[in-house]
């Protein structure tokens, strides 16, 4: 599903990323690990598409609409209500029965009753399940999560072990994150970038 | 590597006969014209520059064209080149003209010289392609917005032409006019002399300049390595 | 035609958003009035109709250019444009998406700079409508794609002016000309020919202003 072969990233006369192969098959979980400014995220906007290779190539064999993305930052508008950055993004994504599945995973993630509430009023921890919400909204075949722990408190972490617990398998999975305990364990690969 | 430093060095010889000859026929040889008297001369210098910037700005926007399509990083070293050579180009046709204008009018600039308003124009459009370039960090990114930003320029040139065209109906400047050149024989060859040599000039600088940029990006490349 | 339904997803949420924050619009709106009284002063008192033409569409200009620099903000903080890219709808849809919400805001500003140069300086013809609104499409499509350049850039406020003003000239001879000559037509089908070939022009590289 994922191929590359000596994929290379520089921002400007840095280089981030170099001379990385990669495989990935349907089904796996792929867990990338690393420091800060190893390269992590960047390896996933890699996947994604939002950054181009400086070096190198790789091909994803998924179109974007089945390829959900989690970054550190939660990718919706601050000034509109939770309901309503679902509803762009449901929209966007040709999503069917848009209202039931976005209220579904709002009651998952436990935002149904601050719904209506803008997102800009959210603490980090909210804003992260909200990012999750997105993620899953249209059913993605491959999902990218970076850091999905990060900002976090206990009960939202099983969140995001139930969503892995649950994709592991059903979908492919490429997980960056620094700590990586729960994952280990539901990673067929794994790529510890320095 | 050797057989496209003898073509550089080629062009280069065909460039510098071509300029000489060109420039020593249009002081010479030429027919004296009957209004301006020498100082018509420089139209032999001005207008193959024009020309030859139009073609840098036409060629950088063929290598942003190419960029675009088939997204390999080396058109946008190219595309940036041309367009570079063509705000070169660009400041010469601006001041010769001036030089024209200060000898035939006594003003160093006029608002009735087409050209000079187009170039003028132009001149502003490509130093915000140099800005844009400098504020962006080296990268795909870069390469596809400066791309984008050639094309446009492109697609300004014929637009502005016919914009100042149309504005002369009301902003009236003070018109100074010359006969356009109604080339004779001799006249057209010297003009085409001089444009063959601006052509080629472009053409040498071109290679040259790409060339050294790509070494310079190549001896970035292996002194990373190394480290 | 599911194109025109992203399209339509999109510009409703710019509008939402403009609705909730309520700033750029005022901002235009006062900011056109203070630049035509500004004018009044800046102006001898001998000044011809064209001077004061001129000074309109200038105080047109710099209004569209403070709307096309609030058109992104809402996406670039928390990065929210690239959630729109990655989308799978055409990236060409967010920039239609866009121009046409700066086009309400452009017209908007007009409906009242328009009255406010009736008032202060001289009457306002059906030639200097249509102009208008033939510029506003010029304006916003162009407009639209350098906001969105700039924003990926480090010096954006520093950048849109230098990108926009080149470009637009030609959008000001014909604004202007349609207004001062005699026979407005041709000056009104070179704004059109503009718009149409700036229009499609933005229309296809946006995909290459936003995505890698």
């Amino acid at each position: 599903m994922i191929q590359a072969q000596g994929l290379g990233r520089r921002f400007g006369p840095k280089r981030v990323i170099r001379d990385l192969d990669l495989d990935v098959r349907a089904g796996e979980l792929l867990l990338v690990t690393g420091p800060n400014g190893s390269g992590k995220s960047t390896l996933l906007a890699l996947m994604v598409g939002l950054l181009a290779p400086t070096e190198g190539e790789i091909e994803v064999d998924l179109p974007r609409g089945r390829i959900g993305y989690l970054a550190h930052e939660a990718l919706v508008y601050k000034e509109l209500t939770a309901l309503e950055n679902l509803d762009l993004y449901g929209r966007l994504y040709h999503v069917a029965e848009r209202r039931e599945t976005i209220g579904a995973l709002l009651e998952r993630f436990g935002l149904w009753d601050v719904r209506h509430q803008r997102v800009g009023s959210f603490s980090r921890g909210m804003q992260q399940r909200l990012g999750l919400c997105r993620v899953l909204l249209h059913g993605p075949e491959l999902l990218l999560l970076d850091e999905p722990y990060s900002g976090l408190d206990a009960s939202a972490r099983t969140l995001v072990d139930d969503v892995l617990a649950e994709a592991a398998g059903a979908r492919t999975l490429v997980v960056s994150s620094h700590e990586p305990e729960y994952v280990r364990p539901l990673a067929t690969q794994a790529l510890a970038l320095a | 590597m050797s057989l496209r430093n003898n073509q550089a060095v080629l062009l280069a010889a065909a460039a510098s006969v071509l300029l000489v000859a060109g420039l020593a026929l249009a002081l010479f040889w030429a027919p004296e014209d009957a209004d301006q008297g020498f100082s018509q001369r420089i139209f032999y210098v001005h207008v193959p520059i024009a020309l030859t910037a139009y073609a840098c700005f036409g060629w950088g926007a063929w290598k942003a064209l190419r960029l675009l399509w088939t997204r390999e990083s080396r058109y946008d070293l190219e595309s940036y080149t041309a367009v570079h050579m063509g705000v070169i180009f660009g400041i010469l046709t601006l001041v010769t003209g001036s030089i024209w204008a200060k000898i035939s009018w006594g003003v160093w600039w006029t608002w009735s010289e087409r050209q000079l308003t187009l170039f003028l124009v132009l001149f502003l459009f490509y130093c915000a392609y140099f800005m844009l370039r400098f504020s962006v960090e080296s990268g795909p990114r870069r390469a596809n917005l400066s791309a984008v930003y050639a094309l446009f320029g492109v697609a300004l040139i014929p637009v502005s032409f016919l914009a100042i065209r149309l504005a002369e109906n009301f902003i009236h400047p003070v018109v100074f006019t010359r006969d356009g050149p109604q080339m004779s024989g001799s006249m057209f060859l010297v003009f085409c002399v001089c444009l063959a040599a601006m052509l080629g000039l472009f053409a040498s600088l071109y290679t040259n300049e790409l060339t050294g940029k790509r070494l310079d990006a190549r001896l970035r490349e292996l002194r990373e390595a190394v480290e | 035609m599911t194109y025109f339904a992203d399209v339509a997803a999109l510009a409703r949420k710019d509008i939402l958003l403009e609705l909730r924050s309520r700033d750029t619009l005022p901002a235009m709106l006062l900011f056109v009035v203070s630049a035509l009284v500004v004018f009044h002063f800046a102006l001898p008192s001998d000044a011809s109709v064209t001077a004061s033409t001129g000074l309109l569409w200038i105080a047109l200009l710099f209004t569209a250019l403070l709307g096309l620099g609030r058109a992104f903000s809402a996406e670039r903080e928390q990065r929210v444009l690239d959630g729109l890219v990655l989308a799978p709808c055409d990236r060409s849809a967010i920039w239609l998406a866009k121009s046409l919400g700066v086009l309400v805001f452009l017209g908007v500003a007009e409906a009242v700079a328009l009255p406010a140069y009736a008032l202060f300086f001289g009457p306002v013809g059906w030639e200097l409508v249509a102009a208008v609104l033939l510029a506003d499409l010029g304006l916003a499509a162009v407009g639209t794609l350098l906001a969105a350049m700039a924003a990926a850039s480090r010096a954006r406020e520093l950048l849109l002016p230098l990108l926009f003003l080149p470009l637009v000239i030609p959008v000001v001879v014909g604004g202007v000309g349609a207004t001062v000559v005699d026979d407005p037509g041709r000056y009104l089908g070179f704004l059109a020919l503009y718009d149409l070939i700036f229009a499609i022009l933005s229309w296809a590289s946006f995909e290459y202003v936003v995505a890698e």
